[in-house]
């Protein structure tokens, strides 16, 4: 009798048991973070990031990263993080003596609904965090 | 000598003029996509699709073949030879005597005129003419030929959009014109105007076909899909062009 | 010969602040997708952009698989002297390829 409930309720488990890719964890994502700033406490704000809060598709997510809170100058590096793809990187930029103002922008892979995160290295040495969550729909046809 | 012929076929299709009016309701696919997306369409600079047309346009100007032509050869400068070819097809083919799509147009002709083999793994190259091709068409309204002769073949493509097919048991029609504007798992569900082919297709993170796409959406219906190529794939894309007819050439789009 | 598309403005001011867009052809292949046969597709990825105006660095981008294909950067560069402008992307198997611009500041 208890088997034949247990039985019953697998009915729903093939999708709990389907094989998914590696995701990253909290920890990795903390880990990629901190190869960023050495360690340094993140502080909120300085930093804007322009993302679609649902986007068309998740092969291709135009990202942009701005620094309205310091002058160009001050900014050494802007960094790209993801919460759940297979790994938590996604670009760092570094700038040099002839960089202009510290707006960049690329494209992106994001492989489920998930946290985006922006980190600024200032010249000071100061980490600046934002983070913005984004939702990423499936393709209704994939192929 | 063309002319002529075309007086012979007659220049207007009942058929045709009787069909309501281009431009009620109807609303191409860049109409659905996000801001984003639309951004990446509209400037050149951010436009992947622009890639291949580059591609394009070297491959349009390269000596192939035992005789050294290209496409330059006989056509010159694209901008004006081509002006509009693309808004025309699919069209009556005289050598093949049926339909053609632009891709078995340019395929046909650089095989009898330059003349050049085509060769496996060309798909790329195909893909990038057709690309090139189609942006000289770029803002100007489709404009399906009124021939007579394409219309037992429109017909034939109307009737396998009304198809059901599949598991799923969905005609073209059942999506695309009855539930457009509504939602198919979290994406909006597009009219299907086949304006802006070949696409940049951000699932396939690249450029592709009509046809691609096409036989991709029958596979999302669980059909077999028609095979590449096919003529039933021709009529199915000469009825979409009939059915689009009016509204501007994108190629080449962006699409999710 | 990798295809890029690069927009680069032709003159700037001196002092001004200039908006670069490069696109390159590239799959960027993540090494995380599977193929028809079962069988991981390898990465196959550019791992590194690097921008420099008169042989000073511009900007340098490190990327990871998470890149969308055909990878497109946005970065800025302040104007000083005309000169050159140079681009170069660097990835796997070898891969590399370079382009320049001329820039002339008024």
């Amino acid at each position: 009798m208890r088997r034949r409930r247990w039985l019953a309720s697998a009915v729903g488990w093939p999708l709990v048991l389907q094989l998914r890719p590696a995701q990253a964890t909290p920890e990795a994502l903390a880990a990629a973070i901190r190869s960023f700033t050495g360690g340094t406490p993140l502080r909120e704000g300085k930093l804007r990031i322009e993302v679609a809060t649902l986007v068309d598709n998740g092969n291709t997510v135009p990202v942009s990263v701005r620094v309205p809170g310091a002058a160009p100058a001050e900014v050494a590096a802007i960094a790209l993080f993801n919460e759940r793809n297979p790994q938590s990187d996604v670009a760092r930029f570094h700038f040099g003596p002839r960089a202009g103002l510290r707006t960049v922008s690329t494209r992106i892979r994001l492989a489920t609904s998930q946290q985006l995160v922006a980190v600024a290295r200032l010249a000071d040495g100061s980490c600046w965090v934002q983070r913005v969550d984004v939702v990423v729909t499936l393709a209704a046809c994939i192929e | 000598m063309r002319f002529r012929a075309l007086l012979l076929t007659g220049l207007v299709a009942p058929a045709l003029a009787s069909a309501q009016p281009p431009g009620e309701g109807r609303r191409s696919g860049f109409d659905f996509m996000g801001a984003s997306t639309q951004a990446m369409q509209r400037d050149d600079a951010l436009n992947p699709g622009m890639l291949w047309v580059l591609e394009g346009e070297q491959l349009w100007n390269r000596p192939v073949g035992a005789a050294g032509r290209s496409c330059a050869s006989c056509h010159g400068n694209a901008r004006e030879s081509m002006r509009g070819v693309a808004a025309r097809h699919p069209a009556f083919d005289h050598v093949l005597q049926r339909p053609a799509d632009l891709r078995q147009r340019i395929a046909s002709c650089r095989q009898r005129q330059l003349p050049v083999l085509p060769m496996p793994g060309e798909e790329q190259a195909q893909l990038s003419l057709e690309a090139f091709v189609g942006l000289q068409s770029r803002g100007l309204p489709l404009a399906p030929p009124p021939d007579m002769r394409l219309e037992p073949y429109r017909e034939r493509g109307r009737a396998l959009f009304e198809q059901r097919i599949g598991q799923l048991d969905l005609s073209c029609a059942d999506c695309h014109d009855q539930q457009a504007g509504r939602r198919l798992g979290g994406s909006p569900i597009p009219q299907g105007h086949t304006t802006g082919y070949p696409i940049y297709r951000l699932e396939w993170q690249g450029l592709g076909s009509l046809q691609r796409r096409l036989r991709a959406c029958m596979s999302g219906v669980r059909a077999e899909p028609l095979a590449w190529g096919s003529p039933e794939l021709v009529e199915l894309e000469l009825y979409l062009a009939w059915r689009a007819r009016g509204m501007p050439v994108e190629t080449p789009a962006v699409r999710p | 010969m990798a295809r890029t598309l690069i927009q680069a403005p032709s003159s700037v001011r001196r002092g001004d602040s200039f908006s670069l867009r490069v696109l390159l052809q590239h799959p960027m292949e993540s090494g995380f997708r599977v193929g028809v046969d079962g069988q991981v597709l390898p990465r196959d990825i550019v791992r590194r952009f690097a921008c420099s105006y008169n042989g000073e660095r511009v900007v340098e981008v490190e990327l990871f698989p998470a890149v969308s294909a055909n990878p497109y950067l946005e970065f800025s560069a302040q104007a000083t002297d005309s000169g050159t402008l140079s681009f170069e992307w660097e990835g796997d198997h070898g891969f590399v390829h370079r382009e320049q611009r001329t820039i002339t500041v008024t």
